[in-house]
């Protein structure tokens, strides 16, 4: 009997340890380790961030879903990773703190015969001074965030009836952020829902960011046939900004957030401020902070882990200029080149380098977006590795064989851009490959045939099937196994 | 768009007309990008 332990049940971890049972013979053992005894479908928290979802239909309890599918779950965070085990002890393990209600605190061993990392990110509020719900700005990076920026919101459009004008800030909290998606997503289901009660004429609404261009989105943007030309996205968002009356700043990075008030930095080395009465913006993603030891106890953290905590696997981390880098420098299998029965999914694993140009000021801060890899790439690459350990584990092969680079993947994303069931929109986009290809896509670095964008009502339903969708499979109900990932 | 205001940023940007406004939630028409849409992801989704 084998065992594999999964860290972590966000899409990629879900994803992963939901497939590995349902190859793996009851002989052999999937372990879950989360600290949240509830699932999330993250995508749709920016809805409850604006009351159009209460925390409860975009959560559900994990424990029903692991008992059903005779997946084993430890409620608990892991602290550090024993790939060679210790003296005394053979076999590789994890060091998890428990954080169940009535046992928090306490350590445990969980022995692994492979590993999947799926931890996802450390929302790093502690990058910038003041950043984040405990200290002066809203977030609506988990279903809790979220609810705390709804009801922010509420305040904020009561002040308007009373006919207060409001500044309502949305974007990114540092030079080095990712998922701007989620803030478009945000600011646009903000605006409609200020129209639809009736005060928008009352807020001022910005967009600040450290994208170089709107419409970059961490990807460098993308170029799209429309009219008869072909255009980047940037010029699709401005459109998109101007219609709605949105205002923007682009090439930040936010030093500080005091009340009400936010100092940032921009790539010509201005340093402005902007005050604000309701302000949402995103930290910047690090790995969990988990550790590594060898047999003898010794720190090999550097040896699984890159300096910003993400897991290293079988990408080409060799610095290079812009200039240089290749759709080949993506990883493909997600193997750990350290340990050949560890491997990393979704956030988790370390990215090459950045998929948008990085910039820096003339101060020297670099400001530009980190790669995105949430959702449905994160997804795909949990069912591949989830298949390749399956064969692993069951002999039927000795290496990885199944690729999911995001060289060679495309990505749909559905961004809201207001939830009603007449009137909302969303923009549909889709792009291939995630990484731009130069050499088979000369001009675009894309398959134009297969990146599109458009915005409608069509895509506020699909957005709206797929929160039912997602949670649906990610609860293992009936032919769970037929919606893609 | 702010024809009044040259060189501010909202400037510059292309505006949809009220046509493209309303197609934009016209049932019949959305119900069509909602199939065309599908097939799109769908394209994408059998490309791996």
């Amino acid at each position: 009997m084998s065992r594999l332990v999964v860290l972590g049940a966000g899409i990629a971890g879900q994803t992963a340890a939901l497939h590995a049972r349902r190859k793996l013979g009851r002989d052999h053992e999937v372990v879950v380790v989360s600290p949240n005894s509830r699932w999330n479908w993250i995508p749709s928290n920016i809805w409850v961030g604006v009351g159009v979802m209460r925390p409860e239909q975009v959560t559900f309890p994990l424990q029903p879903v692991y008992e059903k599918t005779g997946i084993t779950f430890v409620q608990a965070k892991a602290v550090s990773v024993h790939p060679e085990g210790r003296s005394g002890s053979p076999g590789p393990y994890v060091t998890v703190e428990q954080t169940e209600q009535g046992r928090a605190g306490e350590t445990e061993m969980v022995p692994y015969d492979y590993l999947i990392n799926a931890t996802g990110p450390k929302l790093n509020f502690g990058a910038t001074k003041g950043l984040g719900p405990s200290a002066n700005s809203l977030s609506v990076c988990t279903y809790d965030h979220a609810a705390h920026a709804s009801k922010a919101l509420d305040e904020a459009v009561e002040r308007m009836r009373k006919g207060e004008k409001q500044t309502l800030l949305v974007g990114t909290g540092h030079g080095n952020c990712t998922c701007q998606g989620a803030a478009f997503e945000y600011i646009f289901n903000v605006e409609f829902e200020l129209r639809r009660r009736g005060v928008r004429e009352k807020a001022r609404i910005v967009w600040l960011s450290n994208e170089h261009e709107l419409g970059d989105f961490g990807m460098g943007g993308m170029f799209i046939r429309r009219g008869g030309y072909v255009t980047h996205s940037r010029v699709f968002t401005e459109s998109l900004f101007t219609e709605r009356g949105i205002e923007w700043v682009t090439r930040a990075h936010v030093q500080e957030v005091a009340p009400g008030e936010v100092s940032f930095e921009t790539l010509d080395g201005e340093e402005r401020s902007l005050k604000f009465d309701f302000g949402m913006l995103l930290p910047p993603f690090s790995g969990v902070g988990l550790k590594a030891y060898d047999a003898a106890g010794g720190d090999i953290t550097s040896r699984l882990f890159a300096a910003n905590g993400f897991m290293l696997v079988d990408g080409d981390y060799a610095k290079k200029p812009y200039e240089e880098w290749s759709p080949d420098d993506w990883p493909k299998t997600y193997q750990s080149p350290a340990y050949p029965n560890v491997f990393a999914v979704g956030i988790a694993f370390a990215p090459p380098h950045a998929i948008s140009k990085p910039m820096t000021s003339p101060k020297g801060t670099p400001i530009f977006p980190t790669p995105p890899r949430t959702g449905m790439p994160s997804g795909v690459m949990a069912r591949e590795v989830a298949f390749n350990v399956v064969d692993m584990m069951t002999g039927k092969e000795k290496a990885p064989t199944r690729k999911a680079s995001l060289a060679h993947m495309g990505a749909a994303c559905i961004a809201s851009a207001g939830a009603s069931p007449l009137r909302g929109t969303a923009v549909s986009m889709t792009v291939f490959p995630i990484i731009p290809d130069f050499k088979a896509y000369p001009d675009t670095g894309r398959e134009l045939r297969y990146t599109s964008g458009e915005i409608g009502l069509a895509g506020h339903w699909i957005k709206h099937l797929l929160h039912f969708g997602f949670i649906y499979k990610a609860k293992a109900n009936p032919l769970w196994v037929a919606i893609p990932e | 768009m702010d024809a009044r205001t040259p060189f501010g940023q909202s400037y510059y940007p292309p505006i949809p007309t009220p046509f493209t406004k309303r197609m934009r939630t016209n049932l019949l028409w959305q119900l069509l990008r909602f199939v065309v849409i599908n097939v799109k992801i769908l394209r994408m989704v059998r490309k791996h």
